[in-house]
């Protein structure tokens, strides 16, 4: 397998340009998703599926609850060494 | 009409025969038998087929209907890509073991009675422990004897739980069970190892990462897959199933997270898909049973792609921990954009395989007013997104420069994976087909605006999260470590028990060695060679002394004696005084 040689071409996100252009994509991408929701008919089954941007709250606190639930709980309680078994 | 033969048969057949066909032949006759098989299975109308009697009972080896046909043409499907995907592989003993293990499980899905479904369940687990064996490291021969170890005991509460059930009903015919004691408990609990339930889960994320690169593939679409069919044969409406699901969808992705070896990450995150199919054959709706259903489909194929996407770094880097690799996209695009399409349809994307199932079972959720499911759900299908729709390829394939520049897969490898890709792509943009396929008619559209936006919004603000944890770095570091986990308890709970074992009976057999061997048979060695001697002498001895022999006559008298009693040679008189004095003693005792 070949390593990494000394003035190899650049790859894609070599370039931080293109870097900082997929995160702008993303993030306008953010907004346009909060913006549409105004202008969509929804039937909710349930009450809080009517509330405004309830997916998108729910899905950042949701991920970071669990991150922290994983980092801060699971791993100290968790976590042995690599050869615990052995 | 051509004759058709039951499908496992094909696969089971073909498969033995693989060492015997040689060179450049082999990689046709491979692709040919799901191919074949493929030709036979829709050459048979739905229906009872291959009835056989055996003793008295009736064995059926093909129950042909909707539900089963499903899982039957995703079987072949799979098998197909997977032998596509080992075309490289020189090491027959993986051909043979990945085709026994899909006939196997042909075998299950269309068994129409319990004996012949047992037989063929429990060949899935000796055919599929070949697929980890084959890796050939100490890590796969012992994830292997306890994938074997935990099987065989799981089999077993299976078997109980027949013999049970067939003396109850006098029927061995396989069809709705449902819970109602001792007999179908044992059933369910049988199915629900095979199923990875909570706590019963860790042969699977055990097992599976240590598997050949290959071979995972196999692992990953069939055990699996066949336990969530027999739970939709025999238990669907089962409300217990539901809550098992929601759990299943939730507990593994916290361990995804902080896990490191991406294989065992997807191995945490295939329990999490299994989990939406539990819950909707617990839903037991018809929306959500065809959910379920749609979802193993679907589950198949993005599952697979993930793993042999990972499998193909595997193969050219010959590592798999996220702390060791990073930044392969550069000389690997192909397998990273494959890998990128499992990762979307994994977390069901708007156009990709998972949004037009699992949204079923989510919707079943939701139509029966289940509140704490239904979050559950909604968590869960954040966080597979987090784990293995983002985790997965950012840490291959981007985050760190790990300044390996591998060669791209190779040719078979992309083939299977881009075929795979593509299917992905298109149920997910085109749902009809297999919606056409699934057990009861299909009243449902998944792409409405509400819930693609809803959804959309779901995992792009949970990609936001990712990414504003790890710009900030609280996001957890991958680690060399192991994270503890149910299988604890027979890992080290079979050390104790290994321990208390030679302990007590080994130190039982070295306690019995000196008491019984050492001591007790010496004893008894010299009681029977000195006592006869000793006991004339007793005799003896005061009768001499008073005849007045003394000193060296003495003692010669008594070296003779024993001379004579030891080797059984005194004279006849003495013979006859000591009988008369036994008789006479026998005779006052009397």
């Amino acid at each position: 397998m070949k390593e990494k040689a000394e003035g190899e071409k650049e790859y894609l996100f070599d370039k931080p340009r293109n870097v900082n252009r997929l995160l702008g994509c993303f993030f306008s991408s953010l907004g346009i998703l909060l913006i549409i929701e105004f202008f969509i008919h929804k039937h909710p089954h349930f009450a809080w599926e009517g509330w405004l941007e309830f997916y998108a709250v729910y899905g950042f606190v949701a991920c970071v609850a669990l991150v922290l639930a994983a980092k801060y709980i699971l791993r100290p309680l968790m976590k042995r060494r690599e050869d615990y078994y052995d | 009409m051509i004759s058709t033969v039951p499908p496992a048969f094909i696969f089971i057949i073909g498969g033995l025969l693989v060492p015997f066909i040689k060179g450049k032949w082999k990689s046709a006759y491979l692709l040919l038998i799901p191919c074949i098989g493929f030709i036979n299975l829709i050459s048979v109308p739905e229906g009872v087929h291959w009835v056989v009697r055996f003793l008295d009972w009736e064995l059926v080896f093909g129950r042909m209907d909707r539900l089963s046909l499903l899982f039957g043409y995703i079987f072949h499907l799979i098998t197909f890509i997977a032998l596509l995907y080992a075309l490289h592989v020189k090491d027959d003993l993986q051909h043979v073991a990945g085709l026994v293990y899909a006939g196997s499980a042909l075998g299950v899905v269309f068994a129409g009675d319990i004996f012949s479904f047992f037989i063929f369940w429990e060949m899935l687990t000796v055919s599929s422990i070949f697929l980890i064996w084959a890796r050939r490291t100490r890590a796969a021969q012992a994830a292997g004897y306890r994938y074997l170890l935990v099987h065989a005991a799981g089999g077993l509460c299976l078997l109980a739980g027949i013999v049970l059930y067939v003396n109850q009903t006098g029927s061995i015919e396989f069809g709705y069970i449902g819970l109602n004691g001792l007999a179908t408990y044992l059933i369910f609990f049988g199915f629900g190892i095979n199923c990875a339930w909570p706590v019963l889960h860790p042969w699977l994320t055990d097992a599976y990462p240590e598997a050949t690169i290959t071979g995972t593939i196999f692992l990953s679409a069939f055990t699996t897959k066949c336990a969530v069919y027999a739970l939709a044969r025999a238990f669907p409406g089962t409300e217990a199933l539901i809550w098992i699901g929601a759990i299943m969808t939730g507990f593994p992705i916290f361990y995804a997270v902080i896990e490191n070896d991406l294989r065992r990450v997807l191995a945490y995150s295939l329990i999490n898909q299994v989990g939406f199919m539990v819950c909707g054959i617990g839903i037991g709706t018809a929306l959500s049973i065809n959910g379920a259903v749609a979802h193993v489909f679907n589950d198949v194929l993005f599952k697979a792609l993930l793993f042999m996407s990972m499998g193909a770094v595997m193969y050219r880097t010959g590592k798999i921990n996220g702390t060791a690799l990073g930044g392969l996209y550069r000389t690997m695009p192909f397998t990273c954009i494959c890998c990128m399409v499992g990762a979307a349809s994994i977390s069901a994307f708007p156009l990709f395989s998972g949004f037009v199932s699992k949204s079923m079972v989510m919707d079943a959720a939701a139509k029966g007013h289940m509140t704490g499911i239904w979050f559950l759900l909604l968590f869960a299908s954040a966080g597979v997104f987090h784990h293995a729709g983002i985790k997965i390829p950012f840490f291959a394939f981007f985050g760190h420069d790990s300044g390996m520049r591998p060669k791209e897969a190779p040719v078979n490898m992309l083939l299977a994976m881009g075929i795979t890709a593509f299917l992905c792509i298109f149920i997910g943009s085109f749902p009809g087909p297999l919606y056409s396929l699934l057990p009861y008619p299909v009243d449902y559209v998944p792409y409405t605006a509400p819930h693609v936006v809803g959804q959309t919004q779901l995992l792009f603000f949970s990609a936001l999260a990712f990414s504003l944890l790890i710009l900030s770095g609280i996001y957890p570091g991958e680690m060399r470590c192991v994270n503890l986990d149910s299988d604890w308890f027979y890992r080290k709970g079979g050390r104790l028990f290994y321990y208390i074992m030679d302990n007590l009976f080994n130190g039982l057999n070295r306690a019995s060695e000196k008491v019984f061997v050492g001591g007790l048979a010496g004893y008894l060695g010299r009681v029977s060679k000195d006592g006869p001697s000793r006991a004339a002498l007793l005799a003896l001895v005061p009768a001499w002394v008073i005849s007045g022999a003394t000193g060296e006559k003495l003692a010669h008298k008594k070296a003779s004696l024993r001379a004579a009693v030891q080797t059984g040679t005194s004279p006849v008189g003495i013979t006859a005084a000591l009988a008369t004095i036994f008789l006479i003693v026998v005779f006052l005792l009397m």
